[in-house]
C-alpha cells in the first residue's frame, strides 16, 4: 500500500472506532440508567434500617466530587497536550489525571467501609443494595479507567504518538468524561435528593 | 481438609451433582459420548489444524456466520427434544399416570426450552444470517470490527456451552424461561440451576450487545459509494432496527441479571420479598428488555422476507418507503409496551389502558408490511420455491397469531387468559412463524451464496410443509385449551377435565415437527451429497437483485475485489438489465483482518469464570475474569491487527484459484 492509501485506511479505522465507542458510551447509559431507575424505586425501601438522610454526608461527597471534577480538567490538558504532540506534558498531566481518579477512589472506598462498619452494608435493605450497586458500578469503571491509562502511560512511552496511541488516547478521554457526567447525576440523585426529608 | 475442598470445589460436591433422572442421565451420557466421537473423529482424520487455522481463529464473517449457523441448528435440536417431552408428559400424565419425568425435571425443561430457543437457537439464526449476508448487501469487505465480532461468537458460544454443562452437573433452573423472582431467588430456589441461567444468558448476553455495536457501525460506516439511506436493501433496513433495539435493550438485561446474581450470591435486596426487596421491579426491568427482544429476532426475519417475496416475485419490492417507516414505528413502539407482559400486576385500570393501545398500535405498522409483501406478489411472475412456501406459511400463520395479539391486548381478556396455554400457542405462533420460518426461508435462500451449492427444492419443500401443518396440528389445541382454563407449565392434571384428547393432538403435531426437522437434516446431506449437481446455476441461482449476488458464490475472502458503486436500490438487477459491466478491473492492495485465538480465549475464559461462579469457585472467577482482561488488552494493544493482499494474490483469486 501507498502513503495515500495508508493515511485514507487510518482515517476510516479512526471514524469506525470512534463511532463505535460513541455508541459503548451510549449502551453503558443505559445500563447505569437501569441502575437509577432502581434506586429510585427502592429508595424509600429501607426496612427499618437507615435512610439517605442519616447516612449521606454532604461536605464528604462534595470533596470526593470535586476531586473527580479536577481529574476531568486535567484529563482534558492531557488530550490538549497529546494534540500538540507535547509527550511530557502529556504524560504529567495522564498522571495527575491518576493521582486525583485514584484519590477518588479512595474516599469512595472509605465511605464504603464505614458505612459497613455501623452496620448499614448492602445487605442491609433494599435501598442500601440499590446505592451500593449503583454508586459501586460508577466505582468499577473508574477502576477500569485507571488500569487503561496505566497502559495507555505505558504505550505512549514505548511507541510514542503513533495513530492508534492517538485514538486510544482519545477514547480514553471520552470515557473519562463519561464518568465524570455520571457522577453528576450520583451526586444530585443519590446524594442532595438523599438528604432531603422523604 | 474439608475447608480445602471447598475452596477449589465451591459448593461443588461430586456425589450429588450427577442427574439421577434416567432421562437426564441419559442425555447426558448421549451427549458426553458424541462429544468423545466429535474428538476422535478429528483426531483420525488429522483436522485438527484445519479447524484451528480455518474456523476457531478467524475473524471473516462469513465464517463466523456458518459458525452461528451450525450451533443454532444443534441447539434447535435440544430444544426439539425437551419440547418433545414436555409434549408427552402432558399427553400422559393424567388422573393416576405421572408421565415421563417428575415435577422438578419437568420444569428444568420448560425452563431449558424457553432460554435454549430464544437465546441459542433464533438469536444464533438471526446472528448468523446478518454476519453472512449483511456486509455482502452494502458492499463491504467485512464488518467494522471483526476481532470483536469473533468474540461476540464466543462468548454466545460459551453462554450455549454453560446450559449444556448444568444437564451434566448440578442441573439447570426451574423457575421458567425468565426466573421471577422471588421463586428465582436463593431462599426459593436454592440450587445451582437458577446461577447457571444467570451467567449463560450474562455471557452470551454482552456477546450480542458487542454484536448490536458492530452491525450498527458496518451500516452506518461501511456502505459502498452511492449507497445512501434509501438504497439499502430491505434486510439491510430490518437489521439497522434490530441493531439500534440491540443497543437500546441489552444493557438493561445485563442490568437485571447482575442484580438477580447479586441479590442470590452477596444477599442485597433488590427482589427478595423480604427486606425491601420489590419482585416486580425484576419483572418490570426483564420485560423491558423482553419485549424489545421479540422484534430484535423478528425485524430481520422480515427483512428476509422482503428480500425473498421481491426475488421470487420478479417484482421490485412494493411501498419501499412505507417499509422503512414501519420498521421505526416498530422499534419506537416496542419499547411502549412492556407492561402487557403482566396486566396482572394490579398497576390499575388508567395504566393498563395506556399499554393495551400502545400494543394494539403496533398491529398497524406489522399489517403495512404484511401488504406490502402481499402487494410485492401481486401481479409478479411468483416461482414457488421453498423459500416462498416458508413466507406463504408465515403470512397465514402469523396473521392468525397476531390477530390472536391483540385481542390480547385487551386487559379486561387477558386477565381471563394471562399464564394459559392461550398465551402459550399465541407466542409461539409469533416466534415459530414469524422468526424460525423466517431465518428458514433465509438459509434456503443464502445457501448457495455460502456454499456455492442449493439445498435440494423437494426435500426443502416437504419440511416446510411437515413445519405448517406440523404446527398448526401442535398449537390449535393449545389455544382451545387455554380457552378452557389450562394454565402453562402444567405437568399433571385431572383426567375429569377432558382435556387429555387434545393435549394427545397436539403431541401428535410436534412429532410431525420432528419430520420436518428430520427431512431438514436429510434435505443438508442430500445437498451435500449432490453438491455437483446442486451448484448450478452457480453464482446468481435465483437471478438476484441485490449486491450480494454481483460476487462469486461462495465468495472470495474479501467479497469483492472492487468495491462496487450503487446508482439504484436493486443494484445487481439493474446490472443485469442493462448489461453494464464493470470497468476492466484495476486492483488495489486489500487489507484483510489477521485470524487471532483471542476472541475464543475471552470466550472460554469467560465462561470458565461464570462456571465458577455458580458453583462459589471463587478461585476461577479470578483467573478467568483476570486472564480474559489480559488476553483483552494484549490483543487490543497490538497495532498491526490487518494483513495486506498483494494485487497478484487477487489477480490470481479472481482467475479461479483457491486462496490458501
Amino acid at each position: 500500500m501507498n502513503n495515500e492509501a495508508l493515511i485514507l485506511h487510518e482515517q476510516t479505522v479512526h471514524t469506525k472506532t470512534n463511532f463505535g465507542f460513541w455508541l459503548y458510551v451510549m449502551t453503558d447509559c443505559i445500563l447505569f440508567a437501569s441502575l437509577f431507575a432502581t434506586y429510585a424505586a427502592l429508595r424509600g425501601n429501607t426496612a427499618d434500617g437507615p435512610s439517605g438522610q442519616t447516612l449521606f454526608d454532604l461536605p464528604y461527597v462534595l470533596a470526593e466530587t470535586l476531586v473527580l471534577l479536577t481529574s476531568s480538567f486535567t484529563c482534558g490538558l492531557a488530550i490538549l497536550a497529546t494534540n500538540r504532540q507535547h509527550k511530557t506534558q502529556a504524560i504529567s498531566w495522564f498522571a495527575v489525571t491518576m493521582v486525583l481518579g485514584l484519590s477518588f477512589l479512595a474516599l469512595e472506598v472509605n465511605e464504603f467501609a464505614h458505612l459497613a462498619q455501623i452496620g448499614a452494608g448492602w445487605q442491609r435493605s433494599g435501598f442500601l443494595s440499590a446505592y451500593f450497586t449503583l454508586v459501586g458500578t460508577h466505582g468499577l469503571h473508574i477502576v477500569v479507567g485507571l488500569v487503561w491509562m496505566t497502559i495507555m502511560l505505558y504505550q505512549l512511552l514505548q511507541r510514542g504518538f503513533t495513530a492508534g496511541v492517538r485514538r486510544r488516547l482519545s477514547l480514553l478521554s471520552i470515557f473519562w468524561h463519561f464518568l465524570d457526567v455520571i457522577w453528576i447525576f450520583i451526586f444530585s440523585i443519590v446524594y442532595l435528593l438523599g438528604v432531603l426529608p422523604s | 481438609m474439608n475447608n480445602f475442598m471447598q475452596m477449589i470445589f465451591g459448593r461443588l460436591q461430586l456425589t450429588e451433582a450427577f442427574p439421577r433422572e434416567p432421562v437426564t442421565a441419559f442425555a447426558a451420557v448421549g451427549m458426553i459420548m458424541t462429544g468423545f466421537l466429535v474428538i476422535g473423529a478429528l483426531t483420525y482424520f488429522k483436522k485438527w489444524r484445519w479447524l484451528w487455522k480455518e474456523w476457531l481463529t478467524t475473524t471473516n464473517h462469513k465464517r463466523i456466520g456458518v459458525m452461528y449457523l451450525a450451533v443454532a441448528g444443534i441447539m434447535l435440536v435440544r430444544g426439539l427434544a425437551d419440547a418433545l417431552m414436555m409434549r408427552t408428559q402432558q399427553a400422559t400424565s393424567v388422573g393416576s399416570a405421572h408421565g415421563i419425568v417428575s415435577t422438578d425435571t419437568f420444569q428444568q425443561v420448560f425452563s431449558a426450552h424457553g432460554t435454549i430457543m430464544i437465546f441459542f437457537v433464533a438469536m444464533g439464526f438471526m446472528f448468523g444470517l446478518i454476519n453472512l449476508i449483511l456486509p455482502l448487501q452494502i458492499g463491504s469487505r467485512d464488518v467494522a470490527f471483526p476481532f470483536m465480532n469473533a468474540t461476540s461468537f464466543w462468548l454466545f458460544t460459551g453462554g450455549m456451552i454453560l446450559v449444556n454443562v448444568s444437564l451434566m452437573l448440578g442441573g439447570f433452573s426451574s423457575a421458567g424461561w425468565l426466573a421471577y423472582p422471588p421463586l428465582s431467588e436463593s431462599q426459593y430456589s436454592p440450587g445451582v440451576g437458577v446461577d447457571y441461567w444467570i451467567w449463560s444468558l450474562q455471557i452470551a448476553g454482552i456477546g450480542s450487545l458487542l454484536s448490536g455495536v458492530n452491525f450498527l457501525v458496518t451500516i452506518l460506516k461501511m456502505r459502498c459509494p452511492g449507497m445512501t439511506l434509501m438504497k439499502m436493501p430491505m434486510f439491510v433496513w430490518s437489521v439497522f432496527g434490530a441493531m439500534t433495539l440491540v443497543v437500546f435493550a441489552f444493557p438493561i438485561l445485563t442490568a437485571t441479571l447482575a442484580m438477580l446474581a447479586l441479590d442470590r450470591t452477596f444477599g442485597t435486596h433488590f427482589f427478595t420479598s423480604g427486606g425491601g426487596g420489590n419482585a416486580m421491579m425484576y419483572v418490570n426491568l426483564i420485560w423491558a428488555w423482553g419485549h424489545p427482544e421479540v422484534y430484535i429476532l423478528v425485524l430481520p426475519a422480515f427483512g428476509v422476507f422482503s428480500e425473498v417475496v421481491a426475488t421470487f416475485s420478479r417484482k421490485r419490492l412494493f411501498g419501499y418507503t412505507s417499509m422503512v417507516v414501519a420498521i421505526w414505528l416498530i422499534v419506537l413502539l416496542s419499547f411502549t409496551v412492556w407492561l402487557h407482559h403482566f396486566f396482572t400486576m394490579g398497576a390499575g385500570a388508567d395504566v393498563n389502558a395506556v399499554f393495551g393501545i400502545a400494543t394494539m398500535l403496533i398491529s398497524i405498522p406489522t399489517g403495512v408490511k404484511i401488504f406490502n409483501w402481499l402487494f410485492t406478489m401481486y401481479r409478479g411472475r411468483i416461482r414457488f420455491t421453498s423459500p416462498m412456501i416458508w413466507f406463504l406459511g408465515f403470512v397465514f400463520l402469523f396473521t392468525l397469531g397476531g390477530v390472536a395479539g391483540v385481542l390480547m391486548a385487551v386487559p379486561a381478556i387477558d386477565f381471563q387468559v394471562h399464564n394459559s396455554l392461550f398465551l402459550v400457542a399465541h407466542f409461539h405462533t409469533m416466534i415459530i412463524s414469524g422468526v424460525l420460518f423466517g431465518y428458514f426461508a433465509g438459509l434456503t435462500y443464502w445457501f448457495p451464496k455460502v456454499f456455492g451449492f442449493r439445498l435440494s427444492e423437494k426435500i426443502g419443500r416437504y419440511a416446510a410443509w411437515c413445519w405448517i401443518v406440523g404446527f398448526v396440528v401442535a398449537f390449535t389445541p393449545l389455544y382451545i385449551l387455554g380457552l378452557m382454563g389450562a394454565t402453562r407449565r402444567l405437568d399433571h392434571y385431572s383426567a375429569s377435565l377432558g382435556w387429555q384428547p387434545l393435549f394427545i393432538v397436539a403431541g401428535i403435531g410436534v412429532g410431525i415437527i420432528c419430520v420436518g426437522v428430520g427431512l431438514q437434516v436429510l434435505q443438508l446431506l442430500v445437498s451435500i451429497i449432490l453438491r455437483a449437481r446442486q451448484g448450478k446455476p452457480l453464482n446468481d441461482p435465483w437471478d438476484g437483485r441485490t449486491l450480494e449476488w454481483a460476487t462469486t458464490s461462495p465468495p472470495p475472502v474479501y467479497n469483492f475485489a472492487i468495491i462496487p458503486t450503487v446508482t439504484s436500490r436493486d443494484e445487481f438487477w439493474e446490472q443485469k438489465q442493462t448489461k453494464r459491466r464493470p470497468a476492466k478491473p484495476m486492483y488495489q492492495p486489500i487489507m484483510l483482518p489477521k485470524n487471532t485465538p483471542a476472541g475464543l480465549l475471552i470466550g472460554m475464559l469467560a465462561m470458565a469464570a461464570a462456571f465458577g461462579f455458580v458453583w462459589h469457585m471463587w478461585w476461577l472467577v479470578v483467573i478467568g475474569a483476570l486472564s480474559a482482561i489480559i488476553v483483552l488488552i494484549a490483543q487490543s494493544a497490538r497495532d498491526e491487527q490487518e494483513t495486506e493482499l498483494s494485487v497478484e494474490t487477487i489477480a490470481r483469486i479472481e482467475a479461479g484459484e483457491k486462496y490458501a
